[in-house]
């Protein structure tokens, strides 16, 4: 029984249609296409990432197929070329960074800090359109031909030899980076001035303080590419000479610009996660966070930390070797605030009751994966082991294992999770249990093998290679397909749940949380009364909650 | 009694946590700009060191006296936008229009003279490409590179200011502030002082090396 | 089904980097079994409806925080300074190596053996010799990657990069290009040969052209019209180029440089970036004139030029290059 919250009255059940909801309050288009309800912009958002996402991983699949034949068989180099880099840019800028931010973020934040709304609505909806517009720009990129630069768009390449839609691309990703700064700085200012009474910043739920230290990175990093794209895509138009040798430019400028947002840009694509993971370990062990302080400030220490650690990305493109020694410290350094978390997160399933449900095996997976994703950094973060596994498929493993099996695993936790309160419905259990395994066994069987490639030396964007790899590739794609339908399955049964799905209840999950004391779906407003905070948050018990079994 | 517009938007509970919320958001939006204009900033200090001679060369082509103008406009401009918040903030409405019109007209003539300059320097054959100047160092088509985006996105920030200052003062003639509310005319002066700022930076980095050495 | 771990160890320091690979496993391992076996055991234990003590601990949270914080940082900085030793010593080329060009264009590799020999996409070497490679990019970023040697180093346009290795054992090995170059950068791949010292000579003499490297680069100098300026006595003013290699050079601006190869090569293609003290920046840039291969040609020149005059036998300017 938590006894954190007092609301004033008026919170009801919700069990029939014609209870107005977020949801049921103007069912017109425009009413959704003019929405500043918080809620109904991450729904929009889910439904413009699912589209990227769908098609990066098309992307993908006609990689996997390729690469079962060590020949190039299935599409030519320049096809091949554009499906990798269509796959990366995608995926990072157009799926992953968005996805919880821009969804769950959305959704959740403002109920969770017992506020009515974000601090700027109207900005919320603005980002969602030029998160749209660039994506616009980078669908005409695709459509009218495609880039081949990798999503790294390193110059010359990309600024005086390439054949292919640059531009629109980098001016694409350009317009959607604003659309996430607006995401970023509209959080930022909401958790400083927003909180319900009572709600100091102690007593706040992990989720928030790792999407607070996300925010804080999404705005001070994003500008940092913008205008580097920007300077590139100059270059290119006008052929003139920031980073063109024959001027005396330096091509690895464009690297150390790049870099600097890019390093950056993985820990807003991996705080998330562990936000999700903070908030469903706890409601599904019923136990308190073991070792708040250190959780909520590792994530603060994460961010800083993270734009400190660039130079690891170029440690083969003869910088100083002193720059190499610091880069290399520091990166080791910044895994330490990761480490605490996955120790905290397993401490806290220590005496609690643990129930696997779907949204706790997603965050089992997460840390099992992450933990594998996050080790693997660290032979890439020493400098010997690094000059070898560089720019081979060790790289690849390694970034697929924390950005898939770390934020992706946890981006499927929390939707399932809050599922209940943003459609109204329950998910069906024992398929979200089921889609869970299928994942993590496809994701293991895709991205373990290529660790091995790595080391043997097999480099990553090749679309040809010597037939000793072949193995592990054919392995790696037996893997994949596994994996895509891990991922459908939910696709499928959300689908289902939104006419079928059994009803839900304003708490199924019995969480704390300001945002469970609301119906499922919610009003509109949020809360008829703003709460009143005056504990600290999971105030869970493991002993009250097996009384209950046994009762 | 002027209309007062109480504004406050339905998402906020009530008018400090608004203001509060706005002032913030300005803060942290101006932090972006810095790392935004921050990449220019960090590839000039790189290629100066570099190339010290070619920048100086590249920088004695630049045309001083405009530079010199608009910084004495820029600057006077803020000072404009502070008295005009400082009249909003005892409810003067007049010295308050006044106050905004004439830093729009001062934001305007800084545009104007970089419209001047900008002619002189195309004439010049400043702009980096085929056409350079084939007196200056290769380098120092960097500079110019530099010079151009610089303070091209500048002017694109000026112009944003004008336009922001400009809808600025009409809600200031409309009677929609009062010494009670008038966060966006403040917000919109820590706007103003920002583009004013970096131009303090450009002006003595593109004009001033070397200049008198 | 062949299932190959590592890739061959083709000399101590691929030794050495495996060895620190093996490390960072065992340590990868300690930390996985560390944190999956206690998370097992509570899934099993601690499971919803069985049995089991669940009142809360009382435990010294902070202690155990800082321990599990302190214990794998200082194994971390354990192995960051063993990789950094590593990377400190692979990032030195020993001097007494024999030094071999590598260019790297879309999409191939072109060696310049001292000797004269030029290799596509191969790379022969004698056993136990160090050898350091000069790397030259004609176009893009391109990465030279040795994997038996556990060695890479990106091909940079407008510098040079060097990487170096001590093949311990005979055999052919992978060339990878290891940064995205364009269309065909998967065909950008080649071979290693590592020979006996006696077959390496014997391959040297018999793909030998007529001139060396150096022979060419003197050619090259006099075709270029380089020798109207730097030899001799000449009427325009330009720094004289004997013994010049590997000396500080006064700048204009006040400072010194040392002139090695890529001060040679700036000079060539970017004349007025680094003027020497005394001079006036006439000298005409060859940038579109010369291909990087000509510009090695002529670095290798360059170096040879000790302080003796230019007009030395063919014979004893190769002796000079042993």
């Amino acid at each position: 029984m938590s006894a954190v919250i007092e609301t004033r009255p008026a919170d009801v059940l919700v069990t029939e249609r014609t209870v107005k909801n977020y949801l049921t309050e103007g069912r017109t288009l425009r009413s959704w296409l003019l929405t500043t309800d918080h809620k109904r912009i991450g729904i929009l958002y889910l439904y413009s990432i699912l589209i990227f996402f769908a098609i990066a991983a098309a992307a993908a699949a006609l990689i996997r197929a390729e690469l079962i034949t060590p020949q190039g068989d299935l599409v030519t180099s320049e096809t091949y070329n554009k499906l990798f880099t269509v796959h990366g840019v995608l995926m990072v800028w157009f799926f992953l960074i968005p996805s919880i931010p821009a969804v769950l973020g959305n959704f959740v934040i403002p109920m969770m800090i017992g506020a009515r709304d974000v601090a700027f609505p109207k900005l919320n909806l603005l980002s969602w359109y030029l998160f749209n517009a660039g994506g616009l720009l980078a669908l005409y990129s695709i459509i009218f031909g495609g880039v081949d630069t990798g999503w790294t768009f390193y110059t010359p390449y990309s600024s005086a030899f390439s054949n292919s839609h640059v531009v629109s691309m980098a001016a694409g990703v350009f317009v959607a980076g604003f659309g996430s700064i607006l995401t970023g700085l509209n959080f930022i200012i909401t958790v400083h001035t927003m909180r319900a009474p009572g709600l100091r910043w102690h007593r706040l739920p992990l989720f928030i303080w790792s999407l607070y230290s996300t925010s804080v990175i999404l705005v001070l990093a994003t500008p940092v590419l913008a205008i580097t794209l920007a300077l590139m895509a100059l270059e290119r138009i006008w052929h003139l000479g920031l980073f063109d040798p024959k001027l005396g430019g330096d091509p690895v400028l464009f690297q150390h610009l790049f870099w600097f947002y890019s390093h950056p840009a993985v820990y807003i694509m991996i705080l998330p996660g562990m936000a999700v993971v903070s908030e469903t370990i706890t409601c599904f062990a019923r136990k308190k966070i073991f070792g708040y302080y250190f959780v909520a400030y590792s994530s603060v220490a994460i961010a800083i930390l993270g734009f400190l650690v660039w130079g690891h990305h170029m440690f083969v493109t003869s910088q100083s070797v002193y720059a190499g020694f610091t880069f290399s410290l520091l990166s080791f350094l910044v895994s330490v605030p990761s480490g605490v978390k996955v120790f905290n997160w397993t401490a806290t399933l220590h005496r609690g009751s643990i129930s696997l449900q779907t949204p706790m095996l997603y965050a089992l997976g997460f840390i099992g994966l992450f933990v594998i994703g996050g080790l693997t950094g660290l032979f890439l973060a020493a400098l010997a082991t690094d000059v070898h596994l560089s720019d081979t498929y060790f790289i690849v493993a390694h970034f697929h294992y924390v950005m898939v099996g770390g934020m992706v695993t946890a981006f499927m936790g929390g939707l399932h999770y809050w599922w209940p309160k943003i459609t109204g419905r329950m998910y069906p259990e024992k398929l979200g249990q089921l889609a869970a395994l299928i994942t993590y066994i496809g994701f293991n069987l895709t991205f373990f093998p290529q660790f091995i490639m790595g080391y043997l030396g097999m480099p990553r964007r090749y679309h040809a290679y010597p037939g000793e790899f072949q193995i592990y590739h054919v392995l790696s794609s037996a893997g994949a397909s596994i994996l895509g339908v891990g991922y459908l399955l939910p696709v499928c049964y959300f689908i289902w749940s939104l006419k079928h799905g059994k009803k839900a209840p304003p708490n199924p999950w019995n969480a704390t949380g300001l945002e469970w004391q609301t119906p499922s779906p919610p009003p509109k407003h949020n809360f008829e009364h703003i709460p009143v905070v005056t504990g600290p948050p999971y105030q869970y018990s493991a002993e009250a909650e097996e009384e209950l079994q046994h009762a | 009694m002027p209309e007062v517009h109480t504004a406050i938007a339905e998402q906020f509970e009530d008018m400090p946590q608004q203001k509060s919320a706005a002032t913030l958001g300005m803060w942290t939006f101006l932090a972006t700009e810095i790392l935004f204009f921050g990449g220019m900033f960090m590839s000039y200090i790189t290629y100066r060191h570099a190339y010290p001679e070619a920048f100086a060369e590249a920088s004695r082509h630049t045309i001083v006296l405009f530079g010199t103008i608009n910084t004495a406009i820029l600057l006077t401009s803020s000072l404009t936008m502070a008295f005009a918040v400082h009249a909003a903030q005892v409810n003067k409405t007049k010295s308050l229009v006044r106050f905004l019109l004439l830093t729009v007209f001062l934001g305007c003539c800084f545009l104007v003279v970089k419209g001047f300059e900008y002619h002189d320097d195309i004439t010049e054959n400043l702009w980096p490409g085929p056409h350079f100047k084939k007196s200056l160092l290769p380098q120092a088509q960097i500079f110019w590179f530099l010079y151009w985006a610089m303070t091209g996105l500048h002017a694109i920030h000026v112009t944003v200011g004008i336009v922001l200052l400009a809808i600025i003062a009409r809600m200031a003639a409309r009677l929609k502030f009062s010494d009670f509310y008038h966060t966006p005319v403040e917000i919109s002066g820590l706007y103003w002082h920002f583009v004013d700022i970096v131009w303090i930076f450009l002006y003595p980095l593109l004009y001033l090396i070397n200049r008198y050495s | 089904m062949n299932f190959p771990i590592f890739p061959p160890q083709g000399s101590a320091f691929a030794h050495r980097v495996d060895h620190l690979y093996f490390a960072l496993v065992a340590f990868s391992l300690a930390m996985i079994l560390l944190i999956l076996l206690p998370m097992i055991y509570f899934l099993f234990k601690y499971r919803r409806g069985k049995k089991a003590n669940r009142r809360e601990p009382r435990i010294p949270e902070v202690t155990i925080e800082i321990t599990w914080i302190s214990i794998p940082l200082l194994l971390m900085v354990g192995l960051y300074a063993w990789g950094a030793d590593l990377y400190f010593h692979e990032q030195r080329p020993p001097s007494n190596a024999l030094e071999i060009n590598v260019i790297g264009k879309q999409w191939m590799w072109k060696t310049q053996h001292p000797e004269g020999n030029r290799e596509i996409n191969e790379l022969h070497v004698p056993l136990g010799r160090t050898v350091k490679l000069t790397l030259a990019s004609q176009d893009v970023i391109h990465s030279f990657f040795l994997p038996a040697f556990r060695i890479k180093k990106d091909v940079i346009p407008g510098y040079y990069t060097t990487e170096w290795f001590q093949a311990t054992r005979l055999g052919t090995f992978h060339i990878f290009c290891a940064e995205y170059c364009g269309t065909h950068h998967s065909g950008m791949i080649g071979k290693v040969v590592v020979m006996d010292p006696a077959e390496y000579e014997r391959w040297l003499s018999a793909g030998r052209p007529t001139t060396s490297l150096v022979q060419e680069g003197e050619k090259r100098f006099r075709e270029l019209g380089c020798s109207g300026c730097h030899m001799g006595s000449s009427v325009i003013r330009a720094p004289p180029l004997e013994g010049v290699f590997g000396k500080p050079v006064p700048l204009q601006t006040g400072g010194t440089t040392i002139a090695d190869e890529g001060y040679i090569r700036d000079s060539i293609l970017l004349p007025n970036s680094q003027i020497v003290a005394g001079y006036q920046p006439v000298m005409p840039s060859f940038q579109g004139h010369v291909t990087e291969e000509e510009v090695l040609e002529l670095v290798a020149y360059i170096k040879s030029l000790g302080s003796r005059p230019p007009s030395e036998s063919l014979g004893s300017r190769i002796e000079e290059q042993r």
